[in-house]
Formats: C-alpha cells, structure tokens, sequence
C-alpha cells in the first residue's frame, strides 16, 4: 500500500512535469498564456510529491517492509533504526530518487520564492528543470523502480553488511546530493537565461544564491567525505583524485567558479557568456559524476553496483542535457550582449584570472580523470593519480591563489596597484619570510613548501579587505568572504603541513614495549580480545605520551566479522591543537609481536576545520545577499508605494 | 567569443560521448595483461613445496621442451573449478609447472591430495617473486612457456573446458 | 581499510574470483621500515606512486592486500641493496605496463595528459591577454 503511494506520487510527479514543462514553453510563445499560470503550481506540487514518495520510501525501510525488493536486498530488521533509514539512500534506486526529490524540491522552491526574474526568464527556467527532471524521472520509473514489490516477501533483508553502517558513510550522500542536484537550479537559470537572452545583474542576483547554497553543500560533502575516507582506511590519507573523489570535486571547482562569476555579473554587469557557461558546466559535471559512477565504466574503490545498461540511459540522458545546453550555448551565447568594461588592475579583473585558473584546473582534472577511459578505448591501461594531479594542478593552483591574496582589496571597475602596494608587499614580505624559513629548517618537497608559505600569506591577506573600514558596518557578505578565503588558507596550511611535516612508524612491538614516533612514545600495554555484536577483535591497548606528558589511552582494534567473513581495522586517534597521533594495530607476527602503524600529523585536522570554515563562509554570504535583497525589495516597494501615494494626490 | 570557439564545448563533449558509449560496449575486463609476453623468463629457484614433487628453477624451463607454468595456491577457489581441466591438459601430454602462491607445504600437500596433482614440478613462492618477476597479477593464470624459456601466452583467471584447446594450440605452436 | 575490503570483495565479484584466507604471514619488508631514514623516505616515495594490481585504485603504499605487502617488500629490500627507485620502477614497468606506476612518464600513450595542461596555460595566457588588454 506505501510502496504504491509513493509510485502512484512519483508518476503523478513525472507528469506535473511534462506539464511544467510544456507550461514553460508554451509561455514564451504566447507571453502570458493560460498555461503559464499552470507552470508555478506545477512546480510546487511536483516538489511537494517528489518529497512525498522519499517519505513513503523511508518509512518502508523504517519498518523493513520485505515484500519491496529493495529493502529485502538493502535492509536488516535487526539493523539499528538509523542505519534502516539511510539504507534507503545507500542503495542505486534509492538516491536515484533522492536525486530526482531534491531536484524537484529545488524546483518548488524556485517557483514559491523567486520574484525578481523577469516572466518569461522565469518560465523558462522551470521548463528546463522540469526538462531534465523528466529523464531522471523516466529512468526512475522506467528501470530503476525503487517501490519494486517481489512475488513472495523475503524471510529476511539481505543488507545486514556491517561495512555500510558507519555514520558518516550513512550522511555523506544527501550532504553531497543537496550539492549535485541543487547545481540543476543554476543550469535551469543559465538555460533560461540562454533561451530568453535576458542576462544581467537582477538574473545574476537571483541565481546567486541558490549557487552560494548548493557550494556550501557541496564543500561540507567533500570536506566530512575526505575526514571519513582518513579515519576508516587505516593509512592516513585524506584525497587519493580516485575518479569519485574527482567526480565530487569537478562540480565544486565549477561552482566556485561560478560563484565568482555571478558576483561579477551582479555587481558590475560583465562576464555573461561565462556565467552562463559556467552555469551549464557545473551542473554537467554533476551529472558526468553521476555516470561515471554507476555504470562501472571506472576503475574506482568506490564503484556502486554497476550496471551498464543503466549506464547506457544515463549516458543518453548526458547527451540529451549537456548536449541541448552546449547545442544551445553555441547557437545564442554570441547574441548574449558584450557587459561592462572594466580594467586589467580592478576586481574585475582579478576575478576574471580567477575564473580562467579554476576552469583550467577543471580542465585538468577532468582529463586526468577520463583519460583511463580514454586509452582503454585502444586497450591500452594508464594509471593517472597524486603524481600527475598535484603537480600539474599546482601549476595554476599557486598562482590563483597569489592573485586571491590582493584580488578582494581591489576595486570594482578601476583600480591602481599602487592604492594597494603596502598590503601587496606585507603580503610578499610574510610569503618569502615563510619560505625562507621552511627551507632552512630542512627539505622538503617544493609543493608543501609552497603551500605553507601561501596559506600563511593567504590567510593573513584574507582580513586585509577590513582595513580602514568600520569592522561593524562591514556587510554580512563581505564577512563570509573573509571567512571563506581564511578557510582555504586554513586547509591549505593543513594540507602542506600533513605532506611536510608526517611521520611515520611501523613496529613490531611486543607487549610491553615501547616505540616512538615524532614527539610521541607510546607504549603497548596489552592486546586484549573484545566483542561486539556481530564481530571479534583484539584490541590493543596502547599509552601514548606527548613529549614525556600524561600518557593517553588508544584502543585501536582488528575486527573480525563472521557474517558475511571480513576483517577490518579500526584506527584510533589522539588530537592535540598541533596535530594526531594516528594508530592502528595489524596482525600478531610468528614471534608474538603486534604489528602497530603510527602517524604524527602535525595540524591535519585544519584541513577540515578549514573546509567547515569555508563552508560557514558561504552561508554568511547567503544570509548577506538574502538579507540585502529583501532589504533591496523593501525600500522599491516602499518607493513604489509612496509613489503611488504621491500620484493619487 | 567569435563563432567557433563557442562549438569547443560541445564538440570536446561529443568525443567524450563517442569514447563512453563504445566503452560500455566492451566488455569490462579487470585484468592486468602482463608486458612479458616475448620475452624470457627472467632467472628464479623456488625450493619445493610438496614432498612428492622436485622444486622449480629457471633450468626446468629453458631444457628444450615447451610447458605450461600454472600460478596457483590452496586458498584460490577458482583454482578448484580448473584443477579437472589441468588433468585433461597432462593427459592430452602437456607438460604442467605449479608456482603455489604464497602456500604452506600442508596445504598445498592437502589441495593437490583433494583435487588431483596434475604438476611434475611445484615451486613455493612465498614471497610473490616469480610472480612478480613474469607480470602475474593474480591467481589463477596460465603461461605457456617455449622450451627456451620464453614467455610465448598468458592466459588469465581459471582454465575452462573451451579454453584447453586453445592452451594446447599455444603450447603446439610455441614447440616450434 | 573498510573500502579497501568492500573494494576487494567487489574486485572479487567482478571477476569471478574469491578467496579464503591465506595462511603465510605477511612478508618480512612489507610492514617493516628501512633501517636508513633516508632510503625509507626514498622507497616511501616509490611506493606511493606504484599502484596495487588487486585493488580497485590505490597504491602499495595504502594497501593491505598480501599483494601489495610483497610488491613493498620488492621495493624496500632492492632499495636496501642499493638499487635506484627509477630502476625499481622501471621493473616494474616491464613487467605490467604503465598501469602498474602512477608516475606520469611521457609516452606514446600519455603525451595527451602533457599536451593539454600545456594547452591549457597558453590558452589562459591568451584569453587574460585579450580580455585584460581589450578592456583597458
């Protein structure tokens, strides 16, 4: 019964949106046509049952209902009711839906909130989403059913596996979702705007935010993605460029970049073939994401249950989209009319070096990426990973973020480097101190050198925008941006302390023994067995002391799963505000020692404090502009009204 | 932006379209082939590894008569399923080496007692060295060596009934 | 270590091939440091950029397959002896192909992947040029 409501929603849902969609379209016909004003509700509803029909699916695991096949082959009753939940999403069909919820959702919204669009722009935007939501929605329903019912309901779920119930493991995929799918709203936005010619600052401002909210999602997903995969592999590493990883991370370079672009394109009215473009990219990139990673196509630690008939349909669903929007691009970007001048030293300006930075390391990634796909074409099989990616990226990652340290303290249009020189050279000054300094204290790779001496710079250049300005009448947003350039600072400091700064011990140590790593001695107390509900493990209990301080307790485990049979280890960590003690237990050696692999890493944890940073950076922003454009809104009604007022005297 | 450029986009997506779809076409093979193939096995002594069975050194190979060297160990399942078709490539007068993939002698004593020895040599690898040394990349895998001791075929995962013919053709071939 | 297994287990499926447990301990260099800081820094570095064969993607040097713990095992014992880390490298190549180093060496195959970032800082040059010139 549930399970056909919410099928019964989805396919209610489909068809609001070919009705949206052919609203949208017939309103740039006729302007103002009956079925325009179809087109808003439309939209809200689908939403409204899009989310319905998740709801319908979470309860279903909630009470592993085991005549859906689904939870029969995802779900366990005796699983804890958290993990049933996100069962729900951790599964092909599932987040299919959550992809095709989230979309419609975001597309609600834009009908409910969105007022400052011109009509027609505005129609058209939902004619696209509802455009793209129609082939998530056909190969939802069509092949990948997820309220599919089984002949006979099954004894028992089959998705007891304990390597999927792990927090973060479970939250990972909406934060990332929230992210991917809600990018649509500015492909939906880029494609109107395309149709409609209409690009300028009051599109800019509106797709603004909705940019500013999927980024934030988007860098929370990838930030807690990289802190699981450090905690749960038992190696230390935090960002391995596999093709998933990229495949989150090819979205989130394109929307930073068009982050700034809209910035650019609200403020100053210039930069609207690349807004537009960026807009498309970004959004296709999610979409790219999605088809690398379900239809096997990719050799990745990550692979879902592939399937390549699936990946067939999204493949055809890539072509329809992405290929419709650059068909489209190409056809009217060149009518979309030249903006506002400006000059090389000017915010402008800097932003413009930014963009084409960032777009070239998409550019990079994105190749290093396809590139295995490429030569397995001709049977040929490369490996393309962290030696590749690093340096070459580092090529036009080193100097975007040098320009980043002067381009906030430039002015829009016109600028002189000389207002700025004393800021620029404190800046320098700080940057070749830092090397200099590094390069004394030992040798270490040039790319974790550069970054120290970067981030140190950064991250002071970062506040240098508040100088000579009254801290308490900066603007919200202008916050957000310190704060979110402070936090690439943070997580680059982190990032080339980790690479610099890591030391690494392996020892065999029996009971008793002590070994040391870095400033740390830690001892090997004893390896004692435990149990837990459906594994066995030893344990060892390991004393940890800091530069001869207080020693600390560790109790990193190897577990033992008998159902289905797997062995994992379980890392533990001691952080200290310099850095972790990173420790994980291996196997008893023939002479009875205990395998133990120690790390040092000095100041790891500001990689992920720099990325929530960032984050928070981008919801200053949106509580800035929101609060600005409602505040814009207020005072042009009130000047209207008075107007008004003044008229009728 | 002048006209053509505006088509990049569309046209570099358009390749990558045309690579995926032939892609997904093909079947998804995660095998790693090995690059020695032509070439000589490179020198190795293996100490042996069942009681009833002389060790492996690289003389064994290079005496003038083609064989088949089968990587293999007591924990591979799939070795199982190939052990029977091992015996039809010997009874049809192959000549079969075994390098037992990191395997204790009891074990390999135990596999061979279960599912028949089909091996005039085995040597015990206990270190992945010859594995490594020939460009194997896992177990089960099947290499017919000339009796130059040269690399002439790999044949990669267990041997199945269609493909004894096939292994026999190569080792035929190779005694030219 | 949870992907790697889950990883292993999908690696197992995909082709058809499963295992029990092995039985021989670890080799004696797979979990072991080099007495020499500096030649441990050196094949460290090795083995982060050469890729474990039986893991979906990643290198020996995170990898706990018994594979791995031989291919590190190779590296460290031939660096201990005095061999080159290219040379190491090079072996390996031979044997599996640039499949097996995660390096990025100029070849027929990959000079695409250097062509491009090439490409791309000249067509950067070039758009900056003409937007920041034209603009002044």
């Amino acid at each position: 019964m549930i399970a056909e409501l919410g099928l019964a929603a989805l396919w209610i849902a489909s068809a609001l949106a070919v009705l949206q969609l052919v609203g949208g379209v017939l309103a740039q016909k006729q302007g103002g046509s009956e079925m325009a004003k179809l087109v808003r509700p439309a939209a809200i509803t689908q939403g409204l049952l899009a989310a319905f029909a998740f709801l319908m699916l979470l309860w279903l695991f909630a009470i592993t209902d085991l005549s859906v096949k689904l939870v029969a082959t995802n779900s366990h009753s005796a699983k804890p009711l958290i993990f049933k939940l996100s069962g729900a999403w951790g599964n092909h069909e599932g987040s299919m839906l959550l992809w095709i919820t989230v979309m419609a959702m975001a597309g609600g919204l834009i009908a409910l909130v969105e007022r400052r669009l011109p009509e027609k722009t505005m129609m058209a935007t939902l004619a696209a989403q509802a455009f793209v939501g129609i082939g998530f929605y056909a190969f939802l329903l069509l092949s990948s059913n997820p309220f599919e019912r089984l002949p006979q309901p099954a004894v028992e779920g089959m998705g007891l596996n304990p390597l999927l119930q792990d927090i973060g493991l479970a939250f990972h995929p909406p934060t990332l979702y929230f992210g991917y799918v809600g990018l649509s709203v500015a492909f939906s936005f880029a494609v109107g705007a395309l149709m409609t010619r209409k690009v300028g600052p009051d599109f800019a401002r509106a797709m603004r935010p909705w940019v500013l909210g999927a980024w934030v999602f988007l860098t929370l997903g990838i930030t807690a993605g990289s802190y699981w995969a450090y905690y749960e592999l038992g190696w230390g590493g935090w960002w391995f460029w596999d093709p998933v990883e990229n495949a989150s991370l090819m979205p989130w370079l394109a929307a930073t970049a068009l982050l700034h672009s809209v910035s650019v394109l609200a403020a100053r009215d210039a930069l609207r073939a690349w807004t537009i473009m960026l807009g498309v990219v970004a959004f296709s990139m999610s979409m790219l994401g999605t088809f690398l990673v379900r239809s096997g196509i990719l050799t990745s630690v990550h692979a879902f249950a592939v399937d390549p008939e699936r990946g067939s349909f999204i493949l055809f669903l890539l072509a329809l989209y992405i290929g419709g929007a650059l068909l489209l691009f190409a056809l009217r970007a060149g009518t979309v009319t030249e903006g506002e001048r400006f000059s090389v030293t000017s915010r402008e300006g800097a932003l413009v070096f930014n963009n084409v930075m960032l777009s070239a390391i998409l550019g990079i990634v994105l190749l290093g990426t396809l590139y295995p796909l490429l030569t397995e074409a001709f049977d040929v099989r490369v490996s393309v990973g962290p030696p590749y990616f690093n340096p070459v990226g580092a090529i036009f990652t080193v100097p975007m973020l040098i320009v980043m340290t002067i381009g906030p303290m430039l002015r829009w249009r016109g600028d002189s480097f000389d207002r700025i020189k004393f800021p620029a050279a404190i800046v320098a000054s700080i940057m070749l101190a830092v090397l200099a300094l590094v390069l004394v204290l030992g040798s270490y790779g040039i790319l974790p050198v550069l970054g120290l001496a970067i981030a140190i710079g950064l991250g002071v250049a970062s506040f240098l925008p508040l100088r000579g300005r009254k801290l308490t009448r900066v603007p919200i947003a202008t916050w957000g941006m310190i704060m979110a350039h402070f936090g690439i600072a943070v997580a680059l400091f982190g990032m080339a302390s980790e690479t610099a700064f890591s030391e690494e011990k392996l020892a065999a140590v029996s009971v008793g023994d002590a070994t040391d790593v870095g400033p740390w001695t830690v001892v090997l107390g004893s390896v004692e067995p435990v149990a837990g509900p459906n594994w066995t493990a030893i344990e060892g209990r390991l004393q940890a002391s800091y530069d001869g301080s207080e020693p600390i307790l560790l109790n990193p485990q190897s577990r033992n799963f008998w159902a289905p049979p797997q062995e994992t280890t379980e890392s533990t960590l001691a952080t200290r505000w310099n850095g972790q003690l990173y420790a994980v237990i291996g196997n008893q050696a023939s002479d009875g020692r205990w395998q133990l692999r120690l790390w040092w890493k000095p100041f790891v944890t500001l990689i992920w404090y720099g990325g929530i940073l960032v984050a928070l950076g981008g919801v200053l922003a949106i509580i800035g502009r929101v609060r600005g454009d409602l505040k814009r809104r207020y005072v042009r009604a009130r000047s209207d009204q008075r107007r008004e007022d003044a008229a009728a005297l | 932006m002048s006209n053509f450029r505006l088509w990049i986009p569309l046209g570099l997506f358009a390749l990558f379209l045309g690579v995926a779809a032939y892609q997904l076409t093909q079947p998804k093979d995660e095998f790693v082939v090995s690059t020695m193939i032509g070439k000589p096995i490179p020198d190795f002594a293996l100490r042996p590894s069942h009681p009833d069975r002389p060790g492996l050194t690289i003389n064994d190979l290079t005496d003038g008569k083609p064989k088949l060297l089968n990587i293999w160990a007591s924990w591979c399942l799939p070795c199982i399923a190939e052990a029977p078709h091992l015996e039809t490539l010997k009874r049809q007068g192959a000549e079969i080496v075994g390098v037992a993939i990191r395997d204790r002698p009891e074990d390999v004593a135990r596999f061979l007692a279960r599912h028949g020895n089909p091996y005039s040599k085995i040597g015990a690898d206990d270190l992945s060295e010859v594995q490594l040394s020939i460009g194997s990349s896992g177990v089960p895998e099947t290499f017919v060596i000339d009796g130059n001791g040269v690399i002439q075929h790999q044949h990669i995962g267990d041997v199945r009934a269609e493909h004894v013919p096939i292994l026999l053709r190569e080792l035929a071939e190779a005694g030219q | 270590m949870k992907k790697l297994v889950f990883a292993l287990m999908l690696l197992c499926g995909s082709v058809g091939v499963s295992f029990a447990q092995q039985t021989l301990p670890p080799a004696p260099l797979a979990y072991q440091q080099l007495e020499d800081p500096a030649q441990e820094r050196a094949a460290q570095a090795l083995m982060e950029t050469l890729r474990c064969l039986k893991c979906q993607s990643q290198s020996i040097a995170d990898s706990d397959a018994p594979m791995a713990g031989d291919m590190r095992h190779q590296v460290r014992s031939r660096i201990a002896a005095g061999e080159e880390p290219e040379a190491i490298r090079a072996w390996l190549v031979e044997r599996y192909g640039d499949y097996v180093s995660y390096a990025p060496t100029v070849s027929e195959t990959t000079w695409p992947l250097f062509a491009v970032p090439l490409l791309l800082l000249l067509v950067a040059g070039l758009i900056l040029w003409r937007r920041l010139r034209a603009k002044s």
